[in-house]
């Protein structure tokens, strides 16, 4: 579709409109309330994000490997109450890693679903969404979990600390950041994934182990889900069964605003991190001009499908086609 | 002729886009009832063309004329509207739907409170098809009709209207020599209704065989019509790529090898059965017979895609089992696939990646793949292959069928194999790149490489073939040396006909 590529604005717009749209955001903002800008307000923005950016870099990996994550807010609170829940009864250093064998069962499932069974992701993890959903609250009873010694414990680390003046929740997220940038552009598993979003049936003709791959990616997915639970669940040493409700919808839309392409093949993880912070720095933005925190649905919404529709047409070289 | 109303006329059409003068201005005339080649290498311009005639871009300069009154194609469905019809390469029908409904799609006919008239639907249907003599009716659902019969369909659909021109894209890219029979009938009923049929085509053989006139396309720029009659292929072709081409084989001189594959009583289901054959080193043996004759899947099954059901595959002399195309390669058995886009290659991919993505894993340092590694890869079988690409970075989605098919293969030579497969090694690639790609398989033969080579055009397979293995519906007919081979009797043993003697 080169042939079609339109010059000029359209053009521009469709390759970079989220980067123009950023800015012109950025700055509106700043103009209209200063503090939009402050460095204290910045540092929120970005600590704030960092659970979501966390479970935003397992699913850059599913979605770049042509599937969709959709079970990962359901799956962050099975793996909060989880680790919640066992601290008391055997200690944080026994209660991490067990968290961490559960949510990673779970991704193990949904990768042999959707990588060995080749059922559709949409299905399989929206399936699971509810599913996980329905777990956590067995697995609850549909009580809140507290930490109950909340002064005599050093869980808090994940979520509170701070190294050098740097939240925990920060660096976590810029290390597994960088850990996973350097797995995905450059080793072969990651060469792999893009090959396999990219044409899954080319993958297989060149001898690519595609249900591998695929499972692997939900392994990584349901690996970061874990530690963002790790992350929420150290910061608030307590927890309702519900606390990563809707939250795959945000972590679908960064990935998306990063460029990842919804078809598979396509994004980075760096690209991922850029999308993560330019959907805190709008809600926050939002937040300051005094909007409802509900409101916040709506807007995600927005850049959701403003997102979908600017890939599209960078696809397609034009913002609306005759054609495709 | 020139007293006859053109049934279409082009004139100084210009089409660009940014960078590029896609159409420099290119006038042609299709005369009613005749047959009229439009001939171009990939790039040339007649895929834009044709979407300007299509209605799908509009032209920044020029005019189109229906019978010499000027007109504007706003859309595809206008460009139906007045007449002018396209028969596409790729299939656009609904598999779920009856041949029918999909003939008559968008415009039904209606009973009173817009009920279908079903009886009118398949009366209507069925004498158009009775035209075209096909053996299946207006019921039958069109996911189960052959790729050929689905394009009997297509053809129909174009036959709803009056058309003044039809234009029929890579039409026979799929298709059997049996089923180009047909196809051929059908373009000729068309001709002497009085239709203009404009036939775009790389197969040489096809156009001197139907067409009237030829007309060339290079680089955006019309080169001139020649009529079929009065030229040949070698003018053609310089008239496509500016030089000339040497057409005719060449030989090349080897000693063929120890056995480097032998397959015996191989079946897998109802795709093939008791398929016994060798391939020695330094030989091309190639594979012919009709689509669905089990040839692709005989070189799936080898590459591990297949499970067989019975028989066994042997290496060097040594029996293997394969159970995944990463066994296969491990074994040294590589395929370059029937469907370069869909199966050879990830089009959103760079050239490297795409070459080195067999062996990615091994070509690393620590736990990171090694760029030099993979760059010396590429670079090698770039020079080798003569690949033309503005670097390795290229996203293999833009380079030309030709190069692109050079990836596929250049992907395969760097793993070294034993035995490669190499199916339909030239659809869809343009005469210049064909010649090259046929020379790359005799010269691969010459350096040792033991080579199976799976074709539809008989021409390419008695082109490149030392041997020649004749299916027909899952068994192996015949086998031919390079020296016994005859068209005839190669046709006979693909349609099933029993040779007078046992081979």
């Amino acid at each position: 579709m080169a042939e079609l590529t339109k010059k000029g604005l359209a053009g521009f717009l469709a390759r970079q409109g989220i980067l123009v749209a950023f800015a012109v955001f950025m700055i509106a903002f700043a103009v209209a309330n200063p503090r939009f800008i402050d460095i204290d307000n910045v540092f929120g923005v970005i600590r704030s994000s960092a659970i979501l950016g966390v479970m935003a870099l397992g699913v850059t990996f599913v979605v770049i490997g042509g599937n969709l994550d959709l079970s990962v807010g359901s799956m962050m609170s099975f793996s909060t109450i989880v680790v919640l829940d066992l601290h008391d009864k055997i200690g944080p250093a026994l209660a991490i890693p067990s968290m961490f064998a559960m949510t990673m069962a779970l991704g193990a499932f949904i990768g042999i679903l959707v990588g060995y069974l080749k059922l559709n992701s949409l299905i399989v993890t929206l399936g699971m969404l509810s599913a996980i959903h329905g777990l956590t609250l067995t697995y609850s009873g549909g009580k809140n979990m507290d930490i109950a010694d909340k002064e005599g414990t050093w869980f808090a680390v994940f979520g509170q600390g701070s190294v050098a003046g740097v939240p925990m929740p920060i660096l976590m997220f810029a290390a597994l950041a960088i850990v996973l940038s350097i797995v995905l552009s450059k080793t072969p598993f990651g060469r792999k994934v893009y090959a396999v979003g990219g044409n899954g049936i080319a993958a297989t003709f060149s001898g690519v182990p595609r249900a591998r791959v695929v499972f692997m990616t939900y392994l990584v997915s349901s690996f970061c889900v874990a530690t963002a639970g790790l992350i929420q669940a150290s910061r608030s040493m307590g927890s309702q069964n519900t606390v990563g409700q809707g939250l795959e919808l945000e972590v679908l839309a960064a990935v998306i605003l990063g460029g990842a392409s919804l078809l598979g093949g396509a994004g980075t993880i760096f690209k991922t991190v850029i999308g993560v912070l330019i959907l805190g720095f709008i809600q926050n933005g939002l937040l300051l001009m005094g909007l409802a925190f509900y409101a916040q649905y709506v807007v995600t919404w927005i850049i959701i499908i403003l997102a979908v529709w600017l890939d599209i047409a960078a696809k397609r070289g034009a913002l609306w086609s005759r054609i495709a | 002729m020139t007293d006859k109303t053109p049934a279409l006329r082009l004139e100084g059409i210009v089409k660009t886009f940014p960078g590029v003068r896609a159409l420099d201005g290119v006038s042609f005339t299709v005369m009613p009832g005749e047959v009229h080649a439009l001939m171009g290498e990939n790039g040339a311009g007649k895929s834009t063309l044709m979407k300007v005639l299509g209605g799908i871009l509009a032209p920044n300069e020029g005019q189109i004329f229906i019978e010499e009154q000027p007109t504007i194609m706003s859309s595809p469905m206008n460009a139906k509207e007045k007449g002018v019809v396209f028969i596409h390469q790729e299939l656009s029908l609904a598999d779920e739907l009856t041949v029918a409904e999909n003939i008559f799609l968008g415009e039904l006919p209606r009973k009173s409170f817009g009920r279908v008239d079903w009886t009118t639907l398949y009366d209507q249907t069925n004498a158009i098809l009775k035209t075209l003599n096909v053996g299946f009716d207006a019921k039958k659902r069109v996911g189960d009709l052959s790729i050929a019969n689905q394009q009997m369909v297509e053809i129909a659909r174009a036959l709803t209207v009056e058309p003044r021109a039809v234009i029929f894209d890579e039409p026979t890219a799929s298709l059997t020599d049996a089923e180009k029979v047909v196809l051929f009938k059908v373009i000729e009923d068309l001709q002497s209704r009085g239709v203009g049929v404009i036939y775009i085509s790389h197969r040489m053989e096809e156009i001197f065989k139907i067409t009237d006139r030829i007309s060339v396309l290079r680089d955006g720029q019309y080169r001139g019509t020649l009529n079929t009659s009065e030229t040949n292929e070698e003018e053609v072709t310089q008239l496509m790529i500016g030089r000339t081409l040497d057409l005719s084989r060449a030989e090349v001189t080897h000693e063929t090898g120890e056995v480097a594959l032998e397959v015996r009583s191989l079946s897998c289901g109802e795709l093939f059965e008791d398929v016994s054959f060798t391939v020695r080193r330094g030989e091309v043996v190639g594979f012919y017979g009709l689509v669905g004759a089990g040839r692709t899947e005989i070189a799936e099954t080898l590459f591990g895609l297949r499970e067989p059901s019975s028989g066994t595959i042997h290496l060097s002399g040594e029996e293997v089992r394969i159970h995944s195309p990463a066994d296969a390669i491990r074994r040294g058995i590589s395929l370059v696939p029937e469907d370069r886009k869909g199966q050879g290659l990830i089009l959103g991919m760079n050239c490297r990646d795409n070459m080195t993505l067999p062996q990615v894993s091994n070509l690393t340092a620590g736990p990171f793949v090694s760029d030099g590694a993979e760059v010396a890869i590429f670079d090698q079988y770039r020079d080798k292959l003569d690949i033309r690409t503005p670097g390795w970075r290229q996203t293999v989605g833009n380079l030309s069928g030709g190069n692109q098919q050079k990836i596929v293969i250049g992907k395969w030579l760097s793993m070294h194999p034993e035995v490669l497969i190499v199916d339909e090694p030239t659809r869809g690639i343009d005469v210049g790149s064909k010649s090259e790609i046929h020379n790359l398989i005799r010269e691969l033969a010459a350096q040792g490489y033991a080579v199976i080579v799976i074709s539809s055009e008989m021409p390419e397979v008695l082109h490149v073939s030392d041997r020649i293995i004749a299916m027909f519906a899952g068994k192996v007919m015949r086998e031919f040396t390079a020296d016994e081979v005859t068209e005839d009797s190669l046709i006979q043993a693909i349609s099933g006909i029993k040779p007078d003697k046992v081979a």
